[in-house]
Parts: structure tokens; sequence; C-alpha cells
């Protein structure tokens, strides 16, 4: 609270009294500097698991394919062309003349000894569900590769568009993850001149780029990236011009950052969604959350609405599905809409036999009064909640020995593009399950073992509508990401959460 | 002399382990290391991959023993996350800690016993009171509330020094103020309690007596043994500022071994937290062993007690 108006008043003192020297400083030195509160402590691809991980990556590396930021389409990078010679068999035709940052030239050999590196469970990459669907990879010649899966896996060309970047094999070989994690080497439009693991590093724009893929030669001559892990902290740095580009700013300061004359706010849609869970499945000891009227009465009892506009603000929308609504399968038309009704969730209730209440306990780890308004809610309808607080490795570890009746959670399903990066997670049968529900099992993997798309959506369909139906989740609504940077960048903010750095310029 | 500071050694050694053992067995069932590898993407296979691949489904004694017997023979592990020698991460961190905590101690002594002598002159004057306040504000104060004050004053609106990182000496001086006002008011309680006791003893009224200059009296006779207490504290406030630092340390993001503990602790890094809590134990240990010696030597009727 006193953080906060000291940091308005001074946000306040500036927008009357400052003109910006600073910000103009670093655009004629053509280096833009970003703060990260989160740091990479590997920036070896496959060993770390944060967000700016990956912005490294698509910074220094490539992957096969990519994605179109804004169509979400996927679009040719180090991969020319593409087929599918059976529904486990991917075919590419691989790009001629790109080097990597040390000189090496990439070919086949790179693509197989990456794949193949990546998905041997003994060398402990980090996110085997990324990387653990591959089968093995075989060179056909030079400039081409055959990719087979163990089963057959639709959402493969997602998975190559992010998370699986190629490495140059013989630099590879030699060094392993330790040292490309100190000396990054790869295709990509930003070579690195200098690491201080986890603290700073520092990125030179790379003139042999090579041309015809998905990212254009970079506009911005140097980057240089530092930790700052305290948010406020960054505002400040922000303030007084000592870096240009921030992101996930809190909500409240992105307003007042708003009125600063030397700066601009985004406020951007992502592909993370928040959802409420229930115990379906009599996991937990809380008899009442069991039953789908009760549950059913939640999902009426809380203004979704009314929280997006007053806590999240933004371009958040309330989602009725559980996925995010450009995801492959993410069929919103099926799924049950819980409009605002909390007569109607008073009757369910009391239909249920719970006319006076019940005891539960609500789990969170995201902004405390987001739980809290949700919680002020259940408690107008008569349900007693109990806020159990606590940081997301705690609330996931006892979402995990199901303990957790109702939880608030979310999913960014790594930027994947397809519900098959979120549903089977949390309805097919894993300790993520709290529906427990044979149906949906089924119709989740009959969806993820065929490339048929027409096969795909229906199963999705039918998952999605039962679990709407029975309340297994109430979606509640896409997060937003706040951005803030000098108003000498040229920026644009993408829904998947990836800020593509090449692509910004000076204006 | 010497058999006191043996007796002292092996007791410093017991407090080492017990602490790293206690920390060993709270931080592995506070939280599953497996899952705080994984990461948030992660499905149950791969967290149940990365148990078995880094052999945290062996028991907790098994672990601790394996640890304890790398760190006595130097070999700390690797960081679970880093993938580098923890040994490594403590020598690259250490530096700004270090500089941190003597800079901060420098200012805590530099206000605190100018402080505690003016109002030792003038004991229950107006001056003595806001001498007082001046210090016991430092310790009132939240240290995160104050540094961030300094940084919105300093680094913002006057923008005299820079806000965040280590490059420079001036980078440190919102830290080092921010980490060492808080020590103050001890430093400055004691110094004045100190002069107090010393102004009035018999060798200084002779010293007076005997027409010496004022300031030789006040420094060359009077503070030099009531600043005695003042050292042996300042080594037990110098070890609390090393382990101490975290909060500041993650205010101006400097990247020293306050961070890395507290990173460390969120990410489940069990070698470097185990590492951290060595080290920063055996700071507290040898700077309060020191702390009892120097006062034992500058002092000869503590070694007789």
């Amino acid at each position: 609270m006193m953080k906060h108006w000291a940091i308005a008043a001074s946000a306040a003192a500036l927008a009357v009294t400052w003109s910006a020297p600073d910000a103009a400083a670093q655009k004629s030195k053509d280096t833009l500097r970003v703060a990260w509160q989160y740091t990479v402590e590997n920036v070896d691809n496959y060993f770390n698991t944060n967000r700016e991980g990956i912005l490294f990556s698509r910074m220094v590396w490539d992957t096969l394919v990519d994605r179109d930021p804004k169509t979400f389409k996927t679009i040719p990078n180090l991969a020319t062309s593409w087929k599918w010679a059976d529904d486990r068999t991917l075919e590419m035709e691989l790009r001629q003349g790109v080097k990597f940052h040390n000189g090496e030239e990439f070919d086949a050999d790179d693509v197989v000894f990456t794949l193949n590196w990546i998905s041997n469970p003994e060398n402990k990459v980090i996110n085997q569900s990324n990387v653990s669907w591959i089968e093995k990879v075989e060179k056909l010649d030079k400039f081409k590769v055959r990719i087979i899966s163990k089963k057959p896996f639709p959402a493969a060309l997602e998975f190559l568009t992010i998370p699986i970047v190629m490495y140059p094999n013989e630099y590879y070989a030699k060094v392993g993850p330790k040292e490309m994690g100190l000396k990054p080497i790869g295709t990509g439009p930003y070579k690195v001149t200098k690491i201080e693991p986890a603290k700073e590093y520092t990125l030179e724009r790379w003139e042999g780029h090579f041309e015809g893929g998905s990212k254009p030669h970079a506009k911005i001559k140097n980057i240089v990236i530092r930790t700052i892990p305290e948010m406020s902290t960054q505002i400040a740095e922000l303030l007084a011009g000592g870096i240009d580009w921030a992101w996930y700013v809190p909500t409240d300061q992105a307003d007042r950052l708003e009125r600063v004359p030397s700066l601009k706010v985004d406020r951007s849609e992502t592909m993370r969604t928040g959802y409420i869970g229930f115990d379906a499945s009599n996991r937990t000891s809380n008899k009442a959350i069991n039953d789908v009227r009760v549950r059913q009465a939640i999902a009426h009892a809380i203004d979704r609405d009314a929280i997006i506009k007053n806590l999240i603000g933004g371009a958040s929308r309330k989602i009725h599905a559980p996925c995010f609504p450009t995801q492959f399968g993410c069929d919103d038309s099926v799924a049950t809409k819980y409009e605002y009704d909390p007569a109607k969730a008073k009757k369910l209730l009391a239909d249920a036999g719970y006319a006076n209440g019940f005891d539960l306990d609500f789990y969170a780890y995201r902004p405390r009064d987001w739980a809290e308004a949700i919680m002020g809610y259940l408690t107008a309808v008569g349900i007693r909640p109990k806020l159990q607080h606590m940081t997301y490795i705690a609330v996931r570890d006892k979402n995990h020995e199901g303990v957790t009746p109702m939880y608030f959670m979310d999913w960014g399903s790594y930027s994947i593009n397809d519900v098959s990066a979120l549903l089977p997670n949390f309805f097919g049968g894993s300790p993520d399950d709290f529906a427990r529900d044979a149906d949906v099992q089924k119709w989740l993997a009959a969806g993820g073992s065929t490339v048929d798309e027409k096969v795909r959506k229906e199963n999705y369909s039918n998952a999605i509508k039962r679990i709407t139906e029975r309340a297994y989740w109430l979606p509640m609504f896409s997060f937003v990401t706040n951005y803030a940077y000098t108003k000498d960048l040229d920026f644009t903010p993408f829904a998947d959460e990836l800020p593509r750095y090449y692509l910004y310029g000076w204006k | 002399m010497l058999s006191y500071a043996f007796k002292r050694l092996l007791l410093a050694l017991l407090v080492v382990l017990t602490v790293s053992g206690i920390t060993f067995t709270l931080t592995n069932a506070a939280i599953d290391p497996a899952k705080a590898l994984a990461g948030e993407s992660a499905t149950m296979a791969d967290i149940e991959a990365i148990r078995k691949a880094y052999g945290f489904d062996r028991s907790y004694l098994v672990q601790y023993f394996d640890w304890l017997g790398g760190a006595l023979t130097g070999e700390l592990g690797e960081s679970y996350r880093m993938r580098r020698p923890v040994s490594v991460l403590l020598l690259e961190r250490l530096p700004v800690t270090m500089t941190l905590g003597v800079c901060a101690l420098s200012f805590a002594l530099l206000l605190s016993i100018p402080l505690g002598v003016v109002a030792a002159l003038k004991p229950n004057s107006p001056v003595d009171r806001l001498a007082l306040s001046l210090s016991v504000l430092g310790q009132a104060l939240p240290t995160f509330w104050f540094a961030l004050m300094m940084i919105i004053l300093f680094g913002v609106i006057l923008r005299w020094l820079p806000i965040s990182g280590s490059d420079t000496w001036l980078h440190f001086v919102m830290p080092s103020v921010a980490l060492g006002y808080y020590a103050t008011p001890a430093f400055m309680r004691l110094t004045r309690a100190g002069m107090i006791e010393v102004l009035a003893s018999d060798y200084i009224r002779t010293a007076r007596a005997k027409g010496l200059r004022p300031a030789s009296v006040l420094f060359k006779h009077a503070l030099r043994n009531a600043v005695i207490p003042v050292v042996s504290l300042a080594a037990v406030q110098f070890g609390f500022m090393l382990g101490g630092s975290v909060v500041i340390e993650t205010i101006f993001a400097l990247h020293g071994v306050g961070f890395l503990a507290w990173e460390s602790i969120s990410r489940s890094d069990i070698p470097v937290v185990q590492a951290i809590v060595l080290l920063i134990s055996l700071f507290y240990i040898v700077l309060t062993l020191l702390a009892d010696l120097l006062n034992a030597y500058l002092d000869p009727r503590i070694r007789v007690a």
C-alpha cells in the first residue's frame, strides 16, 4: 500500500516535471535495455523452464517451423516444406545456405543430432513432455529429414514451432549444456556477446542471419537484458530512464505509468487461461463439492465480468470453454455458459441440501485480491470459504496430493495453440485430474491419437461439453500482460506472450 | 587463551553441523525438489523422470551424508538449475555481498560512533535525544520501504545515484545506507554508554588534570576504551549483514549471495541452499568467535572470567 503510494507520487511528480533525456540516449546508442524479473538460470533452451528462457531462445536460435504471431498459422523457418508420410512420420525439407554464429553450416545432421539428443531421457532435458513424443529422427539426405513419433501426434508441428530449437551438432556434441549456457551458438537474428549468468545478457545483431525465414534481420543493434527481481525497482528504472522495456507490470502500476509522457503502456491478452477447479471425484473429504449442483451453484455465484472489469482490466475476456479460444479444438459453442445469477445459485445449493451453506477450503496463489473477490461472491450465497493462499509450488503439491476441493489456477499451455497442450493434462487421468471422468479421458485420448482434424474436433467438443455441463472447471478469464516501455520504441505485443525483440525498432 | 579458543572452535563446528542438518531436512520436507526442478508446465511423467535421474528418491539421510561427504572435501555439488558447480557460483557472488557488507558496516560505524560520542558528551540534553532518535529511526524504518524511498528520491527524482546493479561504487551507496542504517542504534547506544562510563572514570579525570587537550582526552584516551564492545558487536553485525542482505540485494538487483539464496530457496535448488546456509553459518560463527577472541585479547579480564 505504502510502496504503491510512493511510486504513484513519484510518477505524478515526473509526469509534471520531467522530460526524458536518457531514453533518447539509448536510442542513439541503438541499444535496447530490457528488464526481466526472473532469472534464466541456464540459457540452454532445454535446461530452463521459464518464459524468459523462450524469449532468449527465439533471439539466438531457430525452430524448424514457426508461428505467425498474428494468424497463429504454421509457417516455414529452418524447414521450407513438410508433409505427413503417415500419421507418425513427418518428412521435412530443410533450408539451404543457413549458417550458425560460429560459421558451422546448418544441415540435416544438426536436426538429426538435436532431436535425437533431446528426446533421449538420459540427457535429462527438463521439459520432457515437449520432447518425449519423438521416437527417432533419420537423415534422408543433406537437406531432408524424417521425424518419427512414438504414437500419432497431431500437435507435432505446434511443438516444433516454439520449444524445439536446432543446435549445431558439432559444437553441442563437444560442449554440452554447460558451455551452451555460457556461450550460446545458434542461427538466430542475435548473437550473444556477453553473459553474466542469471544477471545480465548482452546480445548483438548478427549480420550473417539468413534470409527468407520467419524472422527478419533485427532492427535494433544491441540488446542488454538485466535481471531486476523487484518490480518496484524496474518501475523506478523505467521512470529514471535506466531501462527501456519491462513486462508483467501490475495493473495498478500500469494505470499510473500510462500518465508518464516518456512511456507507453500496452495491455495485451495472453493465451494463459485462469480457471477454478473443483473436486468432482471424491478425492478430498468435502462432500458438498462432489455434487454437480453445488459446483454449478458456485459457477452462477461468481460475477466474472465484474472481476475482469475491476481487477484484471485490459483485453482480458471471460471464457466459457476450458481452453484459450484460438487453440485448435477449443469449441466455445458447445460449452455450458454460466451467467452470474446468485438467486439461481442459492436455489441450486438448496436443492442439493446446502441451504445453510457449507465450509470450503479455497486454494490460490495468484494476487490475493482476486481470490478474495471470488470468496466474496461465495459468501454472498451462503458458502463459508477459507482462503489457503500459498506459493504456486505449494498449491500444486496440495493439488497432486488430492486435498484441494476448490482451487484457482492457470495454464499457459506453453503457448502451444492446440488443446492437447492443456486438456489431457487436467482431464486425462493424471494426479491433476479432479474429474476422473472415463468418457472425457476416452475422448481426449481419441482426439490426441489421430491427425484427422474432423475426428479431433468432434472428440474435443464432446469433452468440452461434458466438462462444462458437469462444471468440473469454471473457466474464468484470459490473463492480460502489461508492458511498459519507452515511447521511442516501436513495440507490438502478441497473444502468445512471446515478445519478439527482433521485430522491434526505434520510432 | 589457546584452550579457550579451542573449546569455542569445537562448539562452533557442532553448531554448523546442526544448522546444515536441520536445513537439509526442512528444505526437503517442505518442497519436493523434483517438482520444483521440473517447473510449471511439467507433467507427472516429467517429474518422476527427474526424481529418478537426480536421485531424489533416496532417503534424506543418504542424500544428506552424500552431500556432507562432498562438502568436507570442498565439493559442494552442482546447482540443479544452473548446472554449474556451486562453489563457482558462490565465488562469483561473494564479492558483491562482501562489498555490500563492508560498506554497510562502515556507514553504520561512521554514523553511530560520532553520534554516540556527541550524545555522551551531553547526556539527556536535546542533542542527546536527537542523536538517539536519529539512530532509533534506523531500526524502526522497514528496510524495504526505506530502500524504495531512497530509490525514488535519489534515483528517480534527483537522479544523483544509479538505481540497480553493481557496476560502480556509486551503485553501492543506497544499498549500504539501507542495510547499515538498521545496525546504527545498537552501535550508537553502546558507544554512548561506554563513553559515559569511561568519561566518568578516574584515569580520564587524571588526564584532564594533567592538562591534556580535550580532543586528545576524548579520542586517544576515552573512545579507544569505550569502543571495545563496539568492535565485537561490529563483528557480529557484519555476520548479520552478510547473511541478511537478501532484501537489499533483491531490491537493488545486486547479484550477491543473498539474492542467490532467495532464488535457490524459491526454486528448491537444494545444493545451493545447503551451501549458502553452510557459508553463512560459518561466517556468523567465525565472526562471533573472532569477536570473542578480540574481546579477550583487548580486555584481559575476560580471559580469566
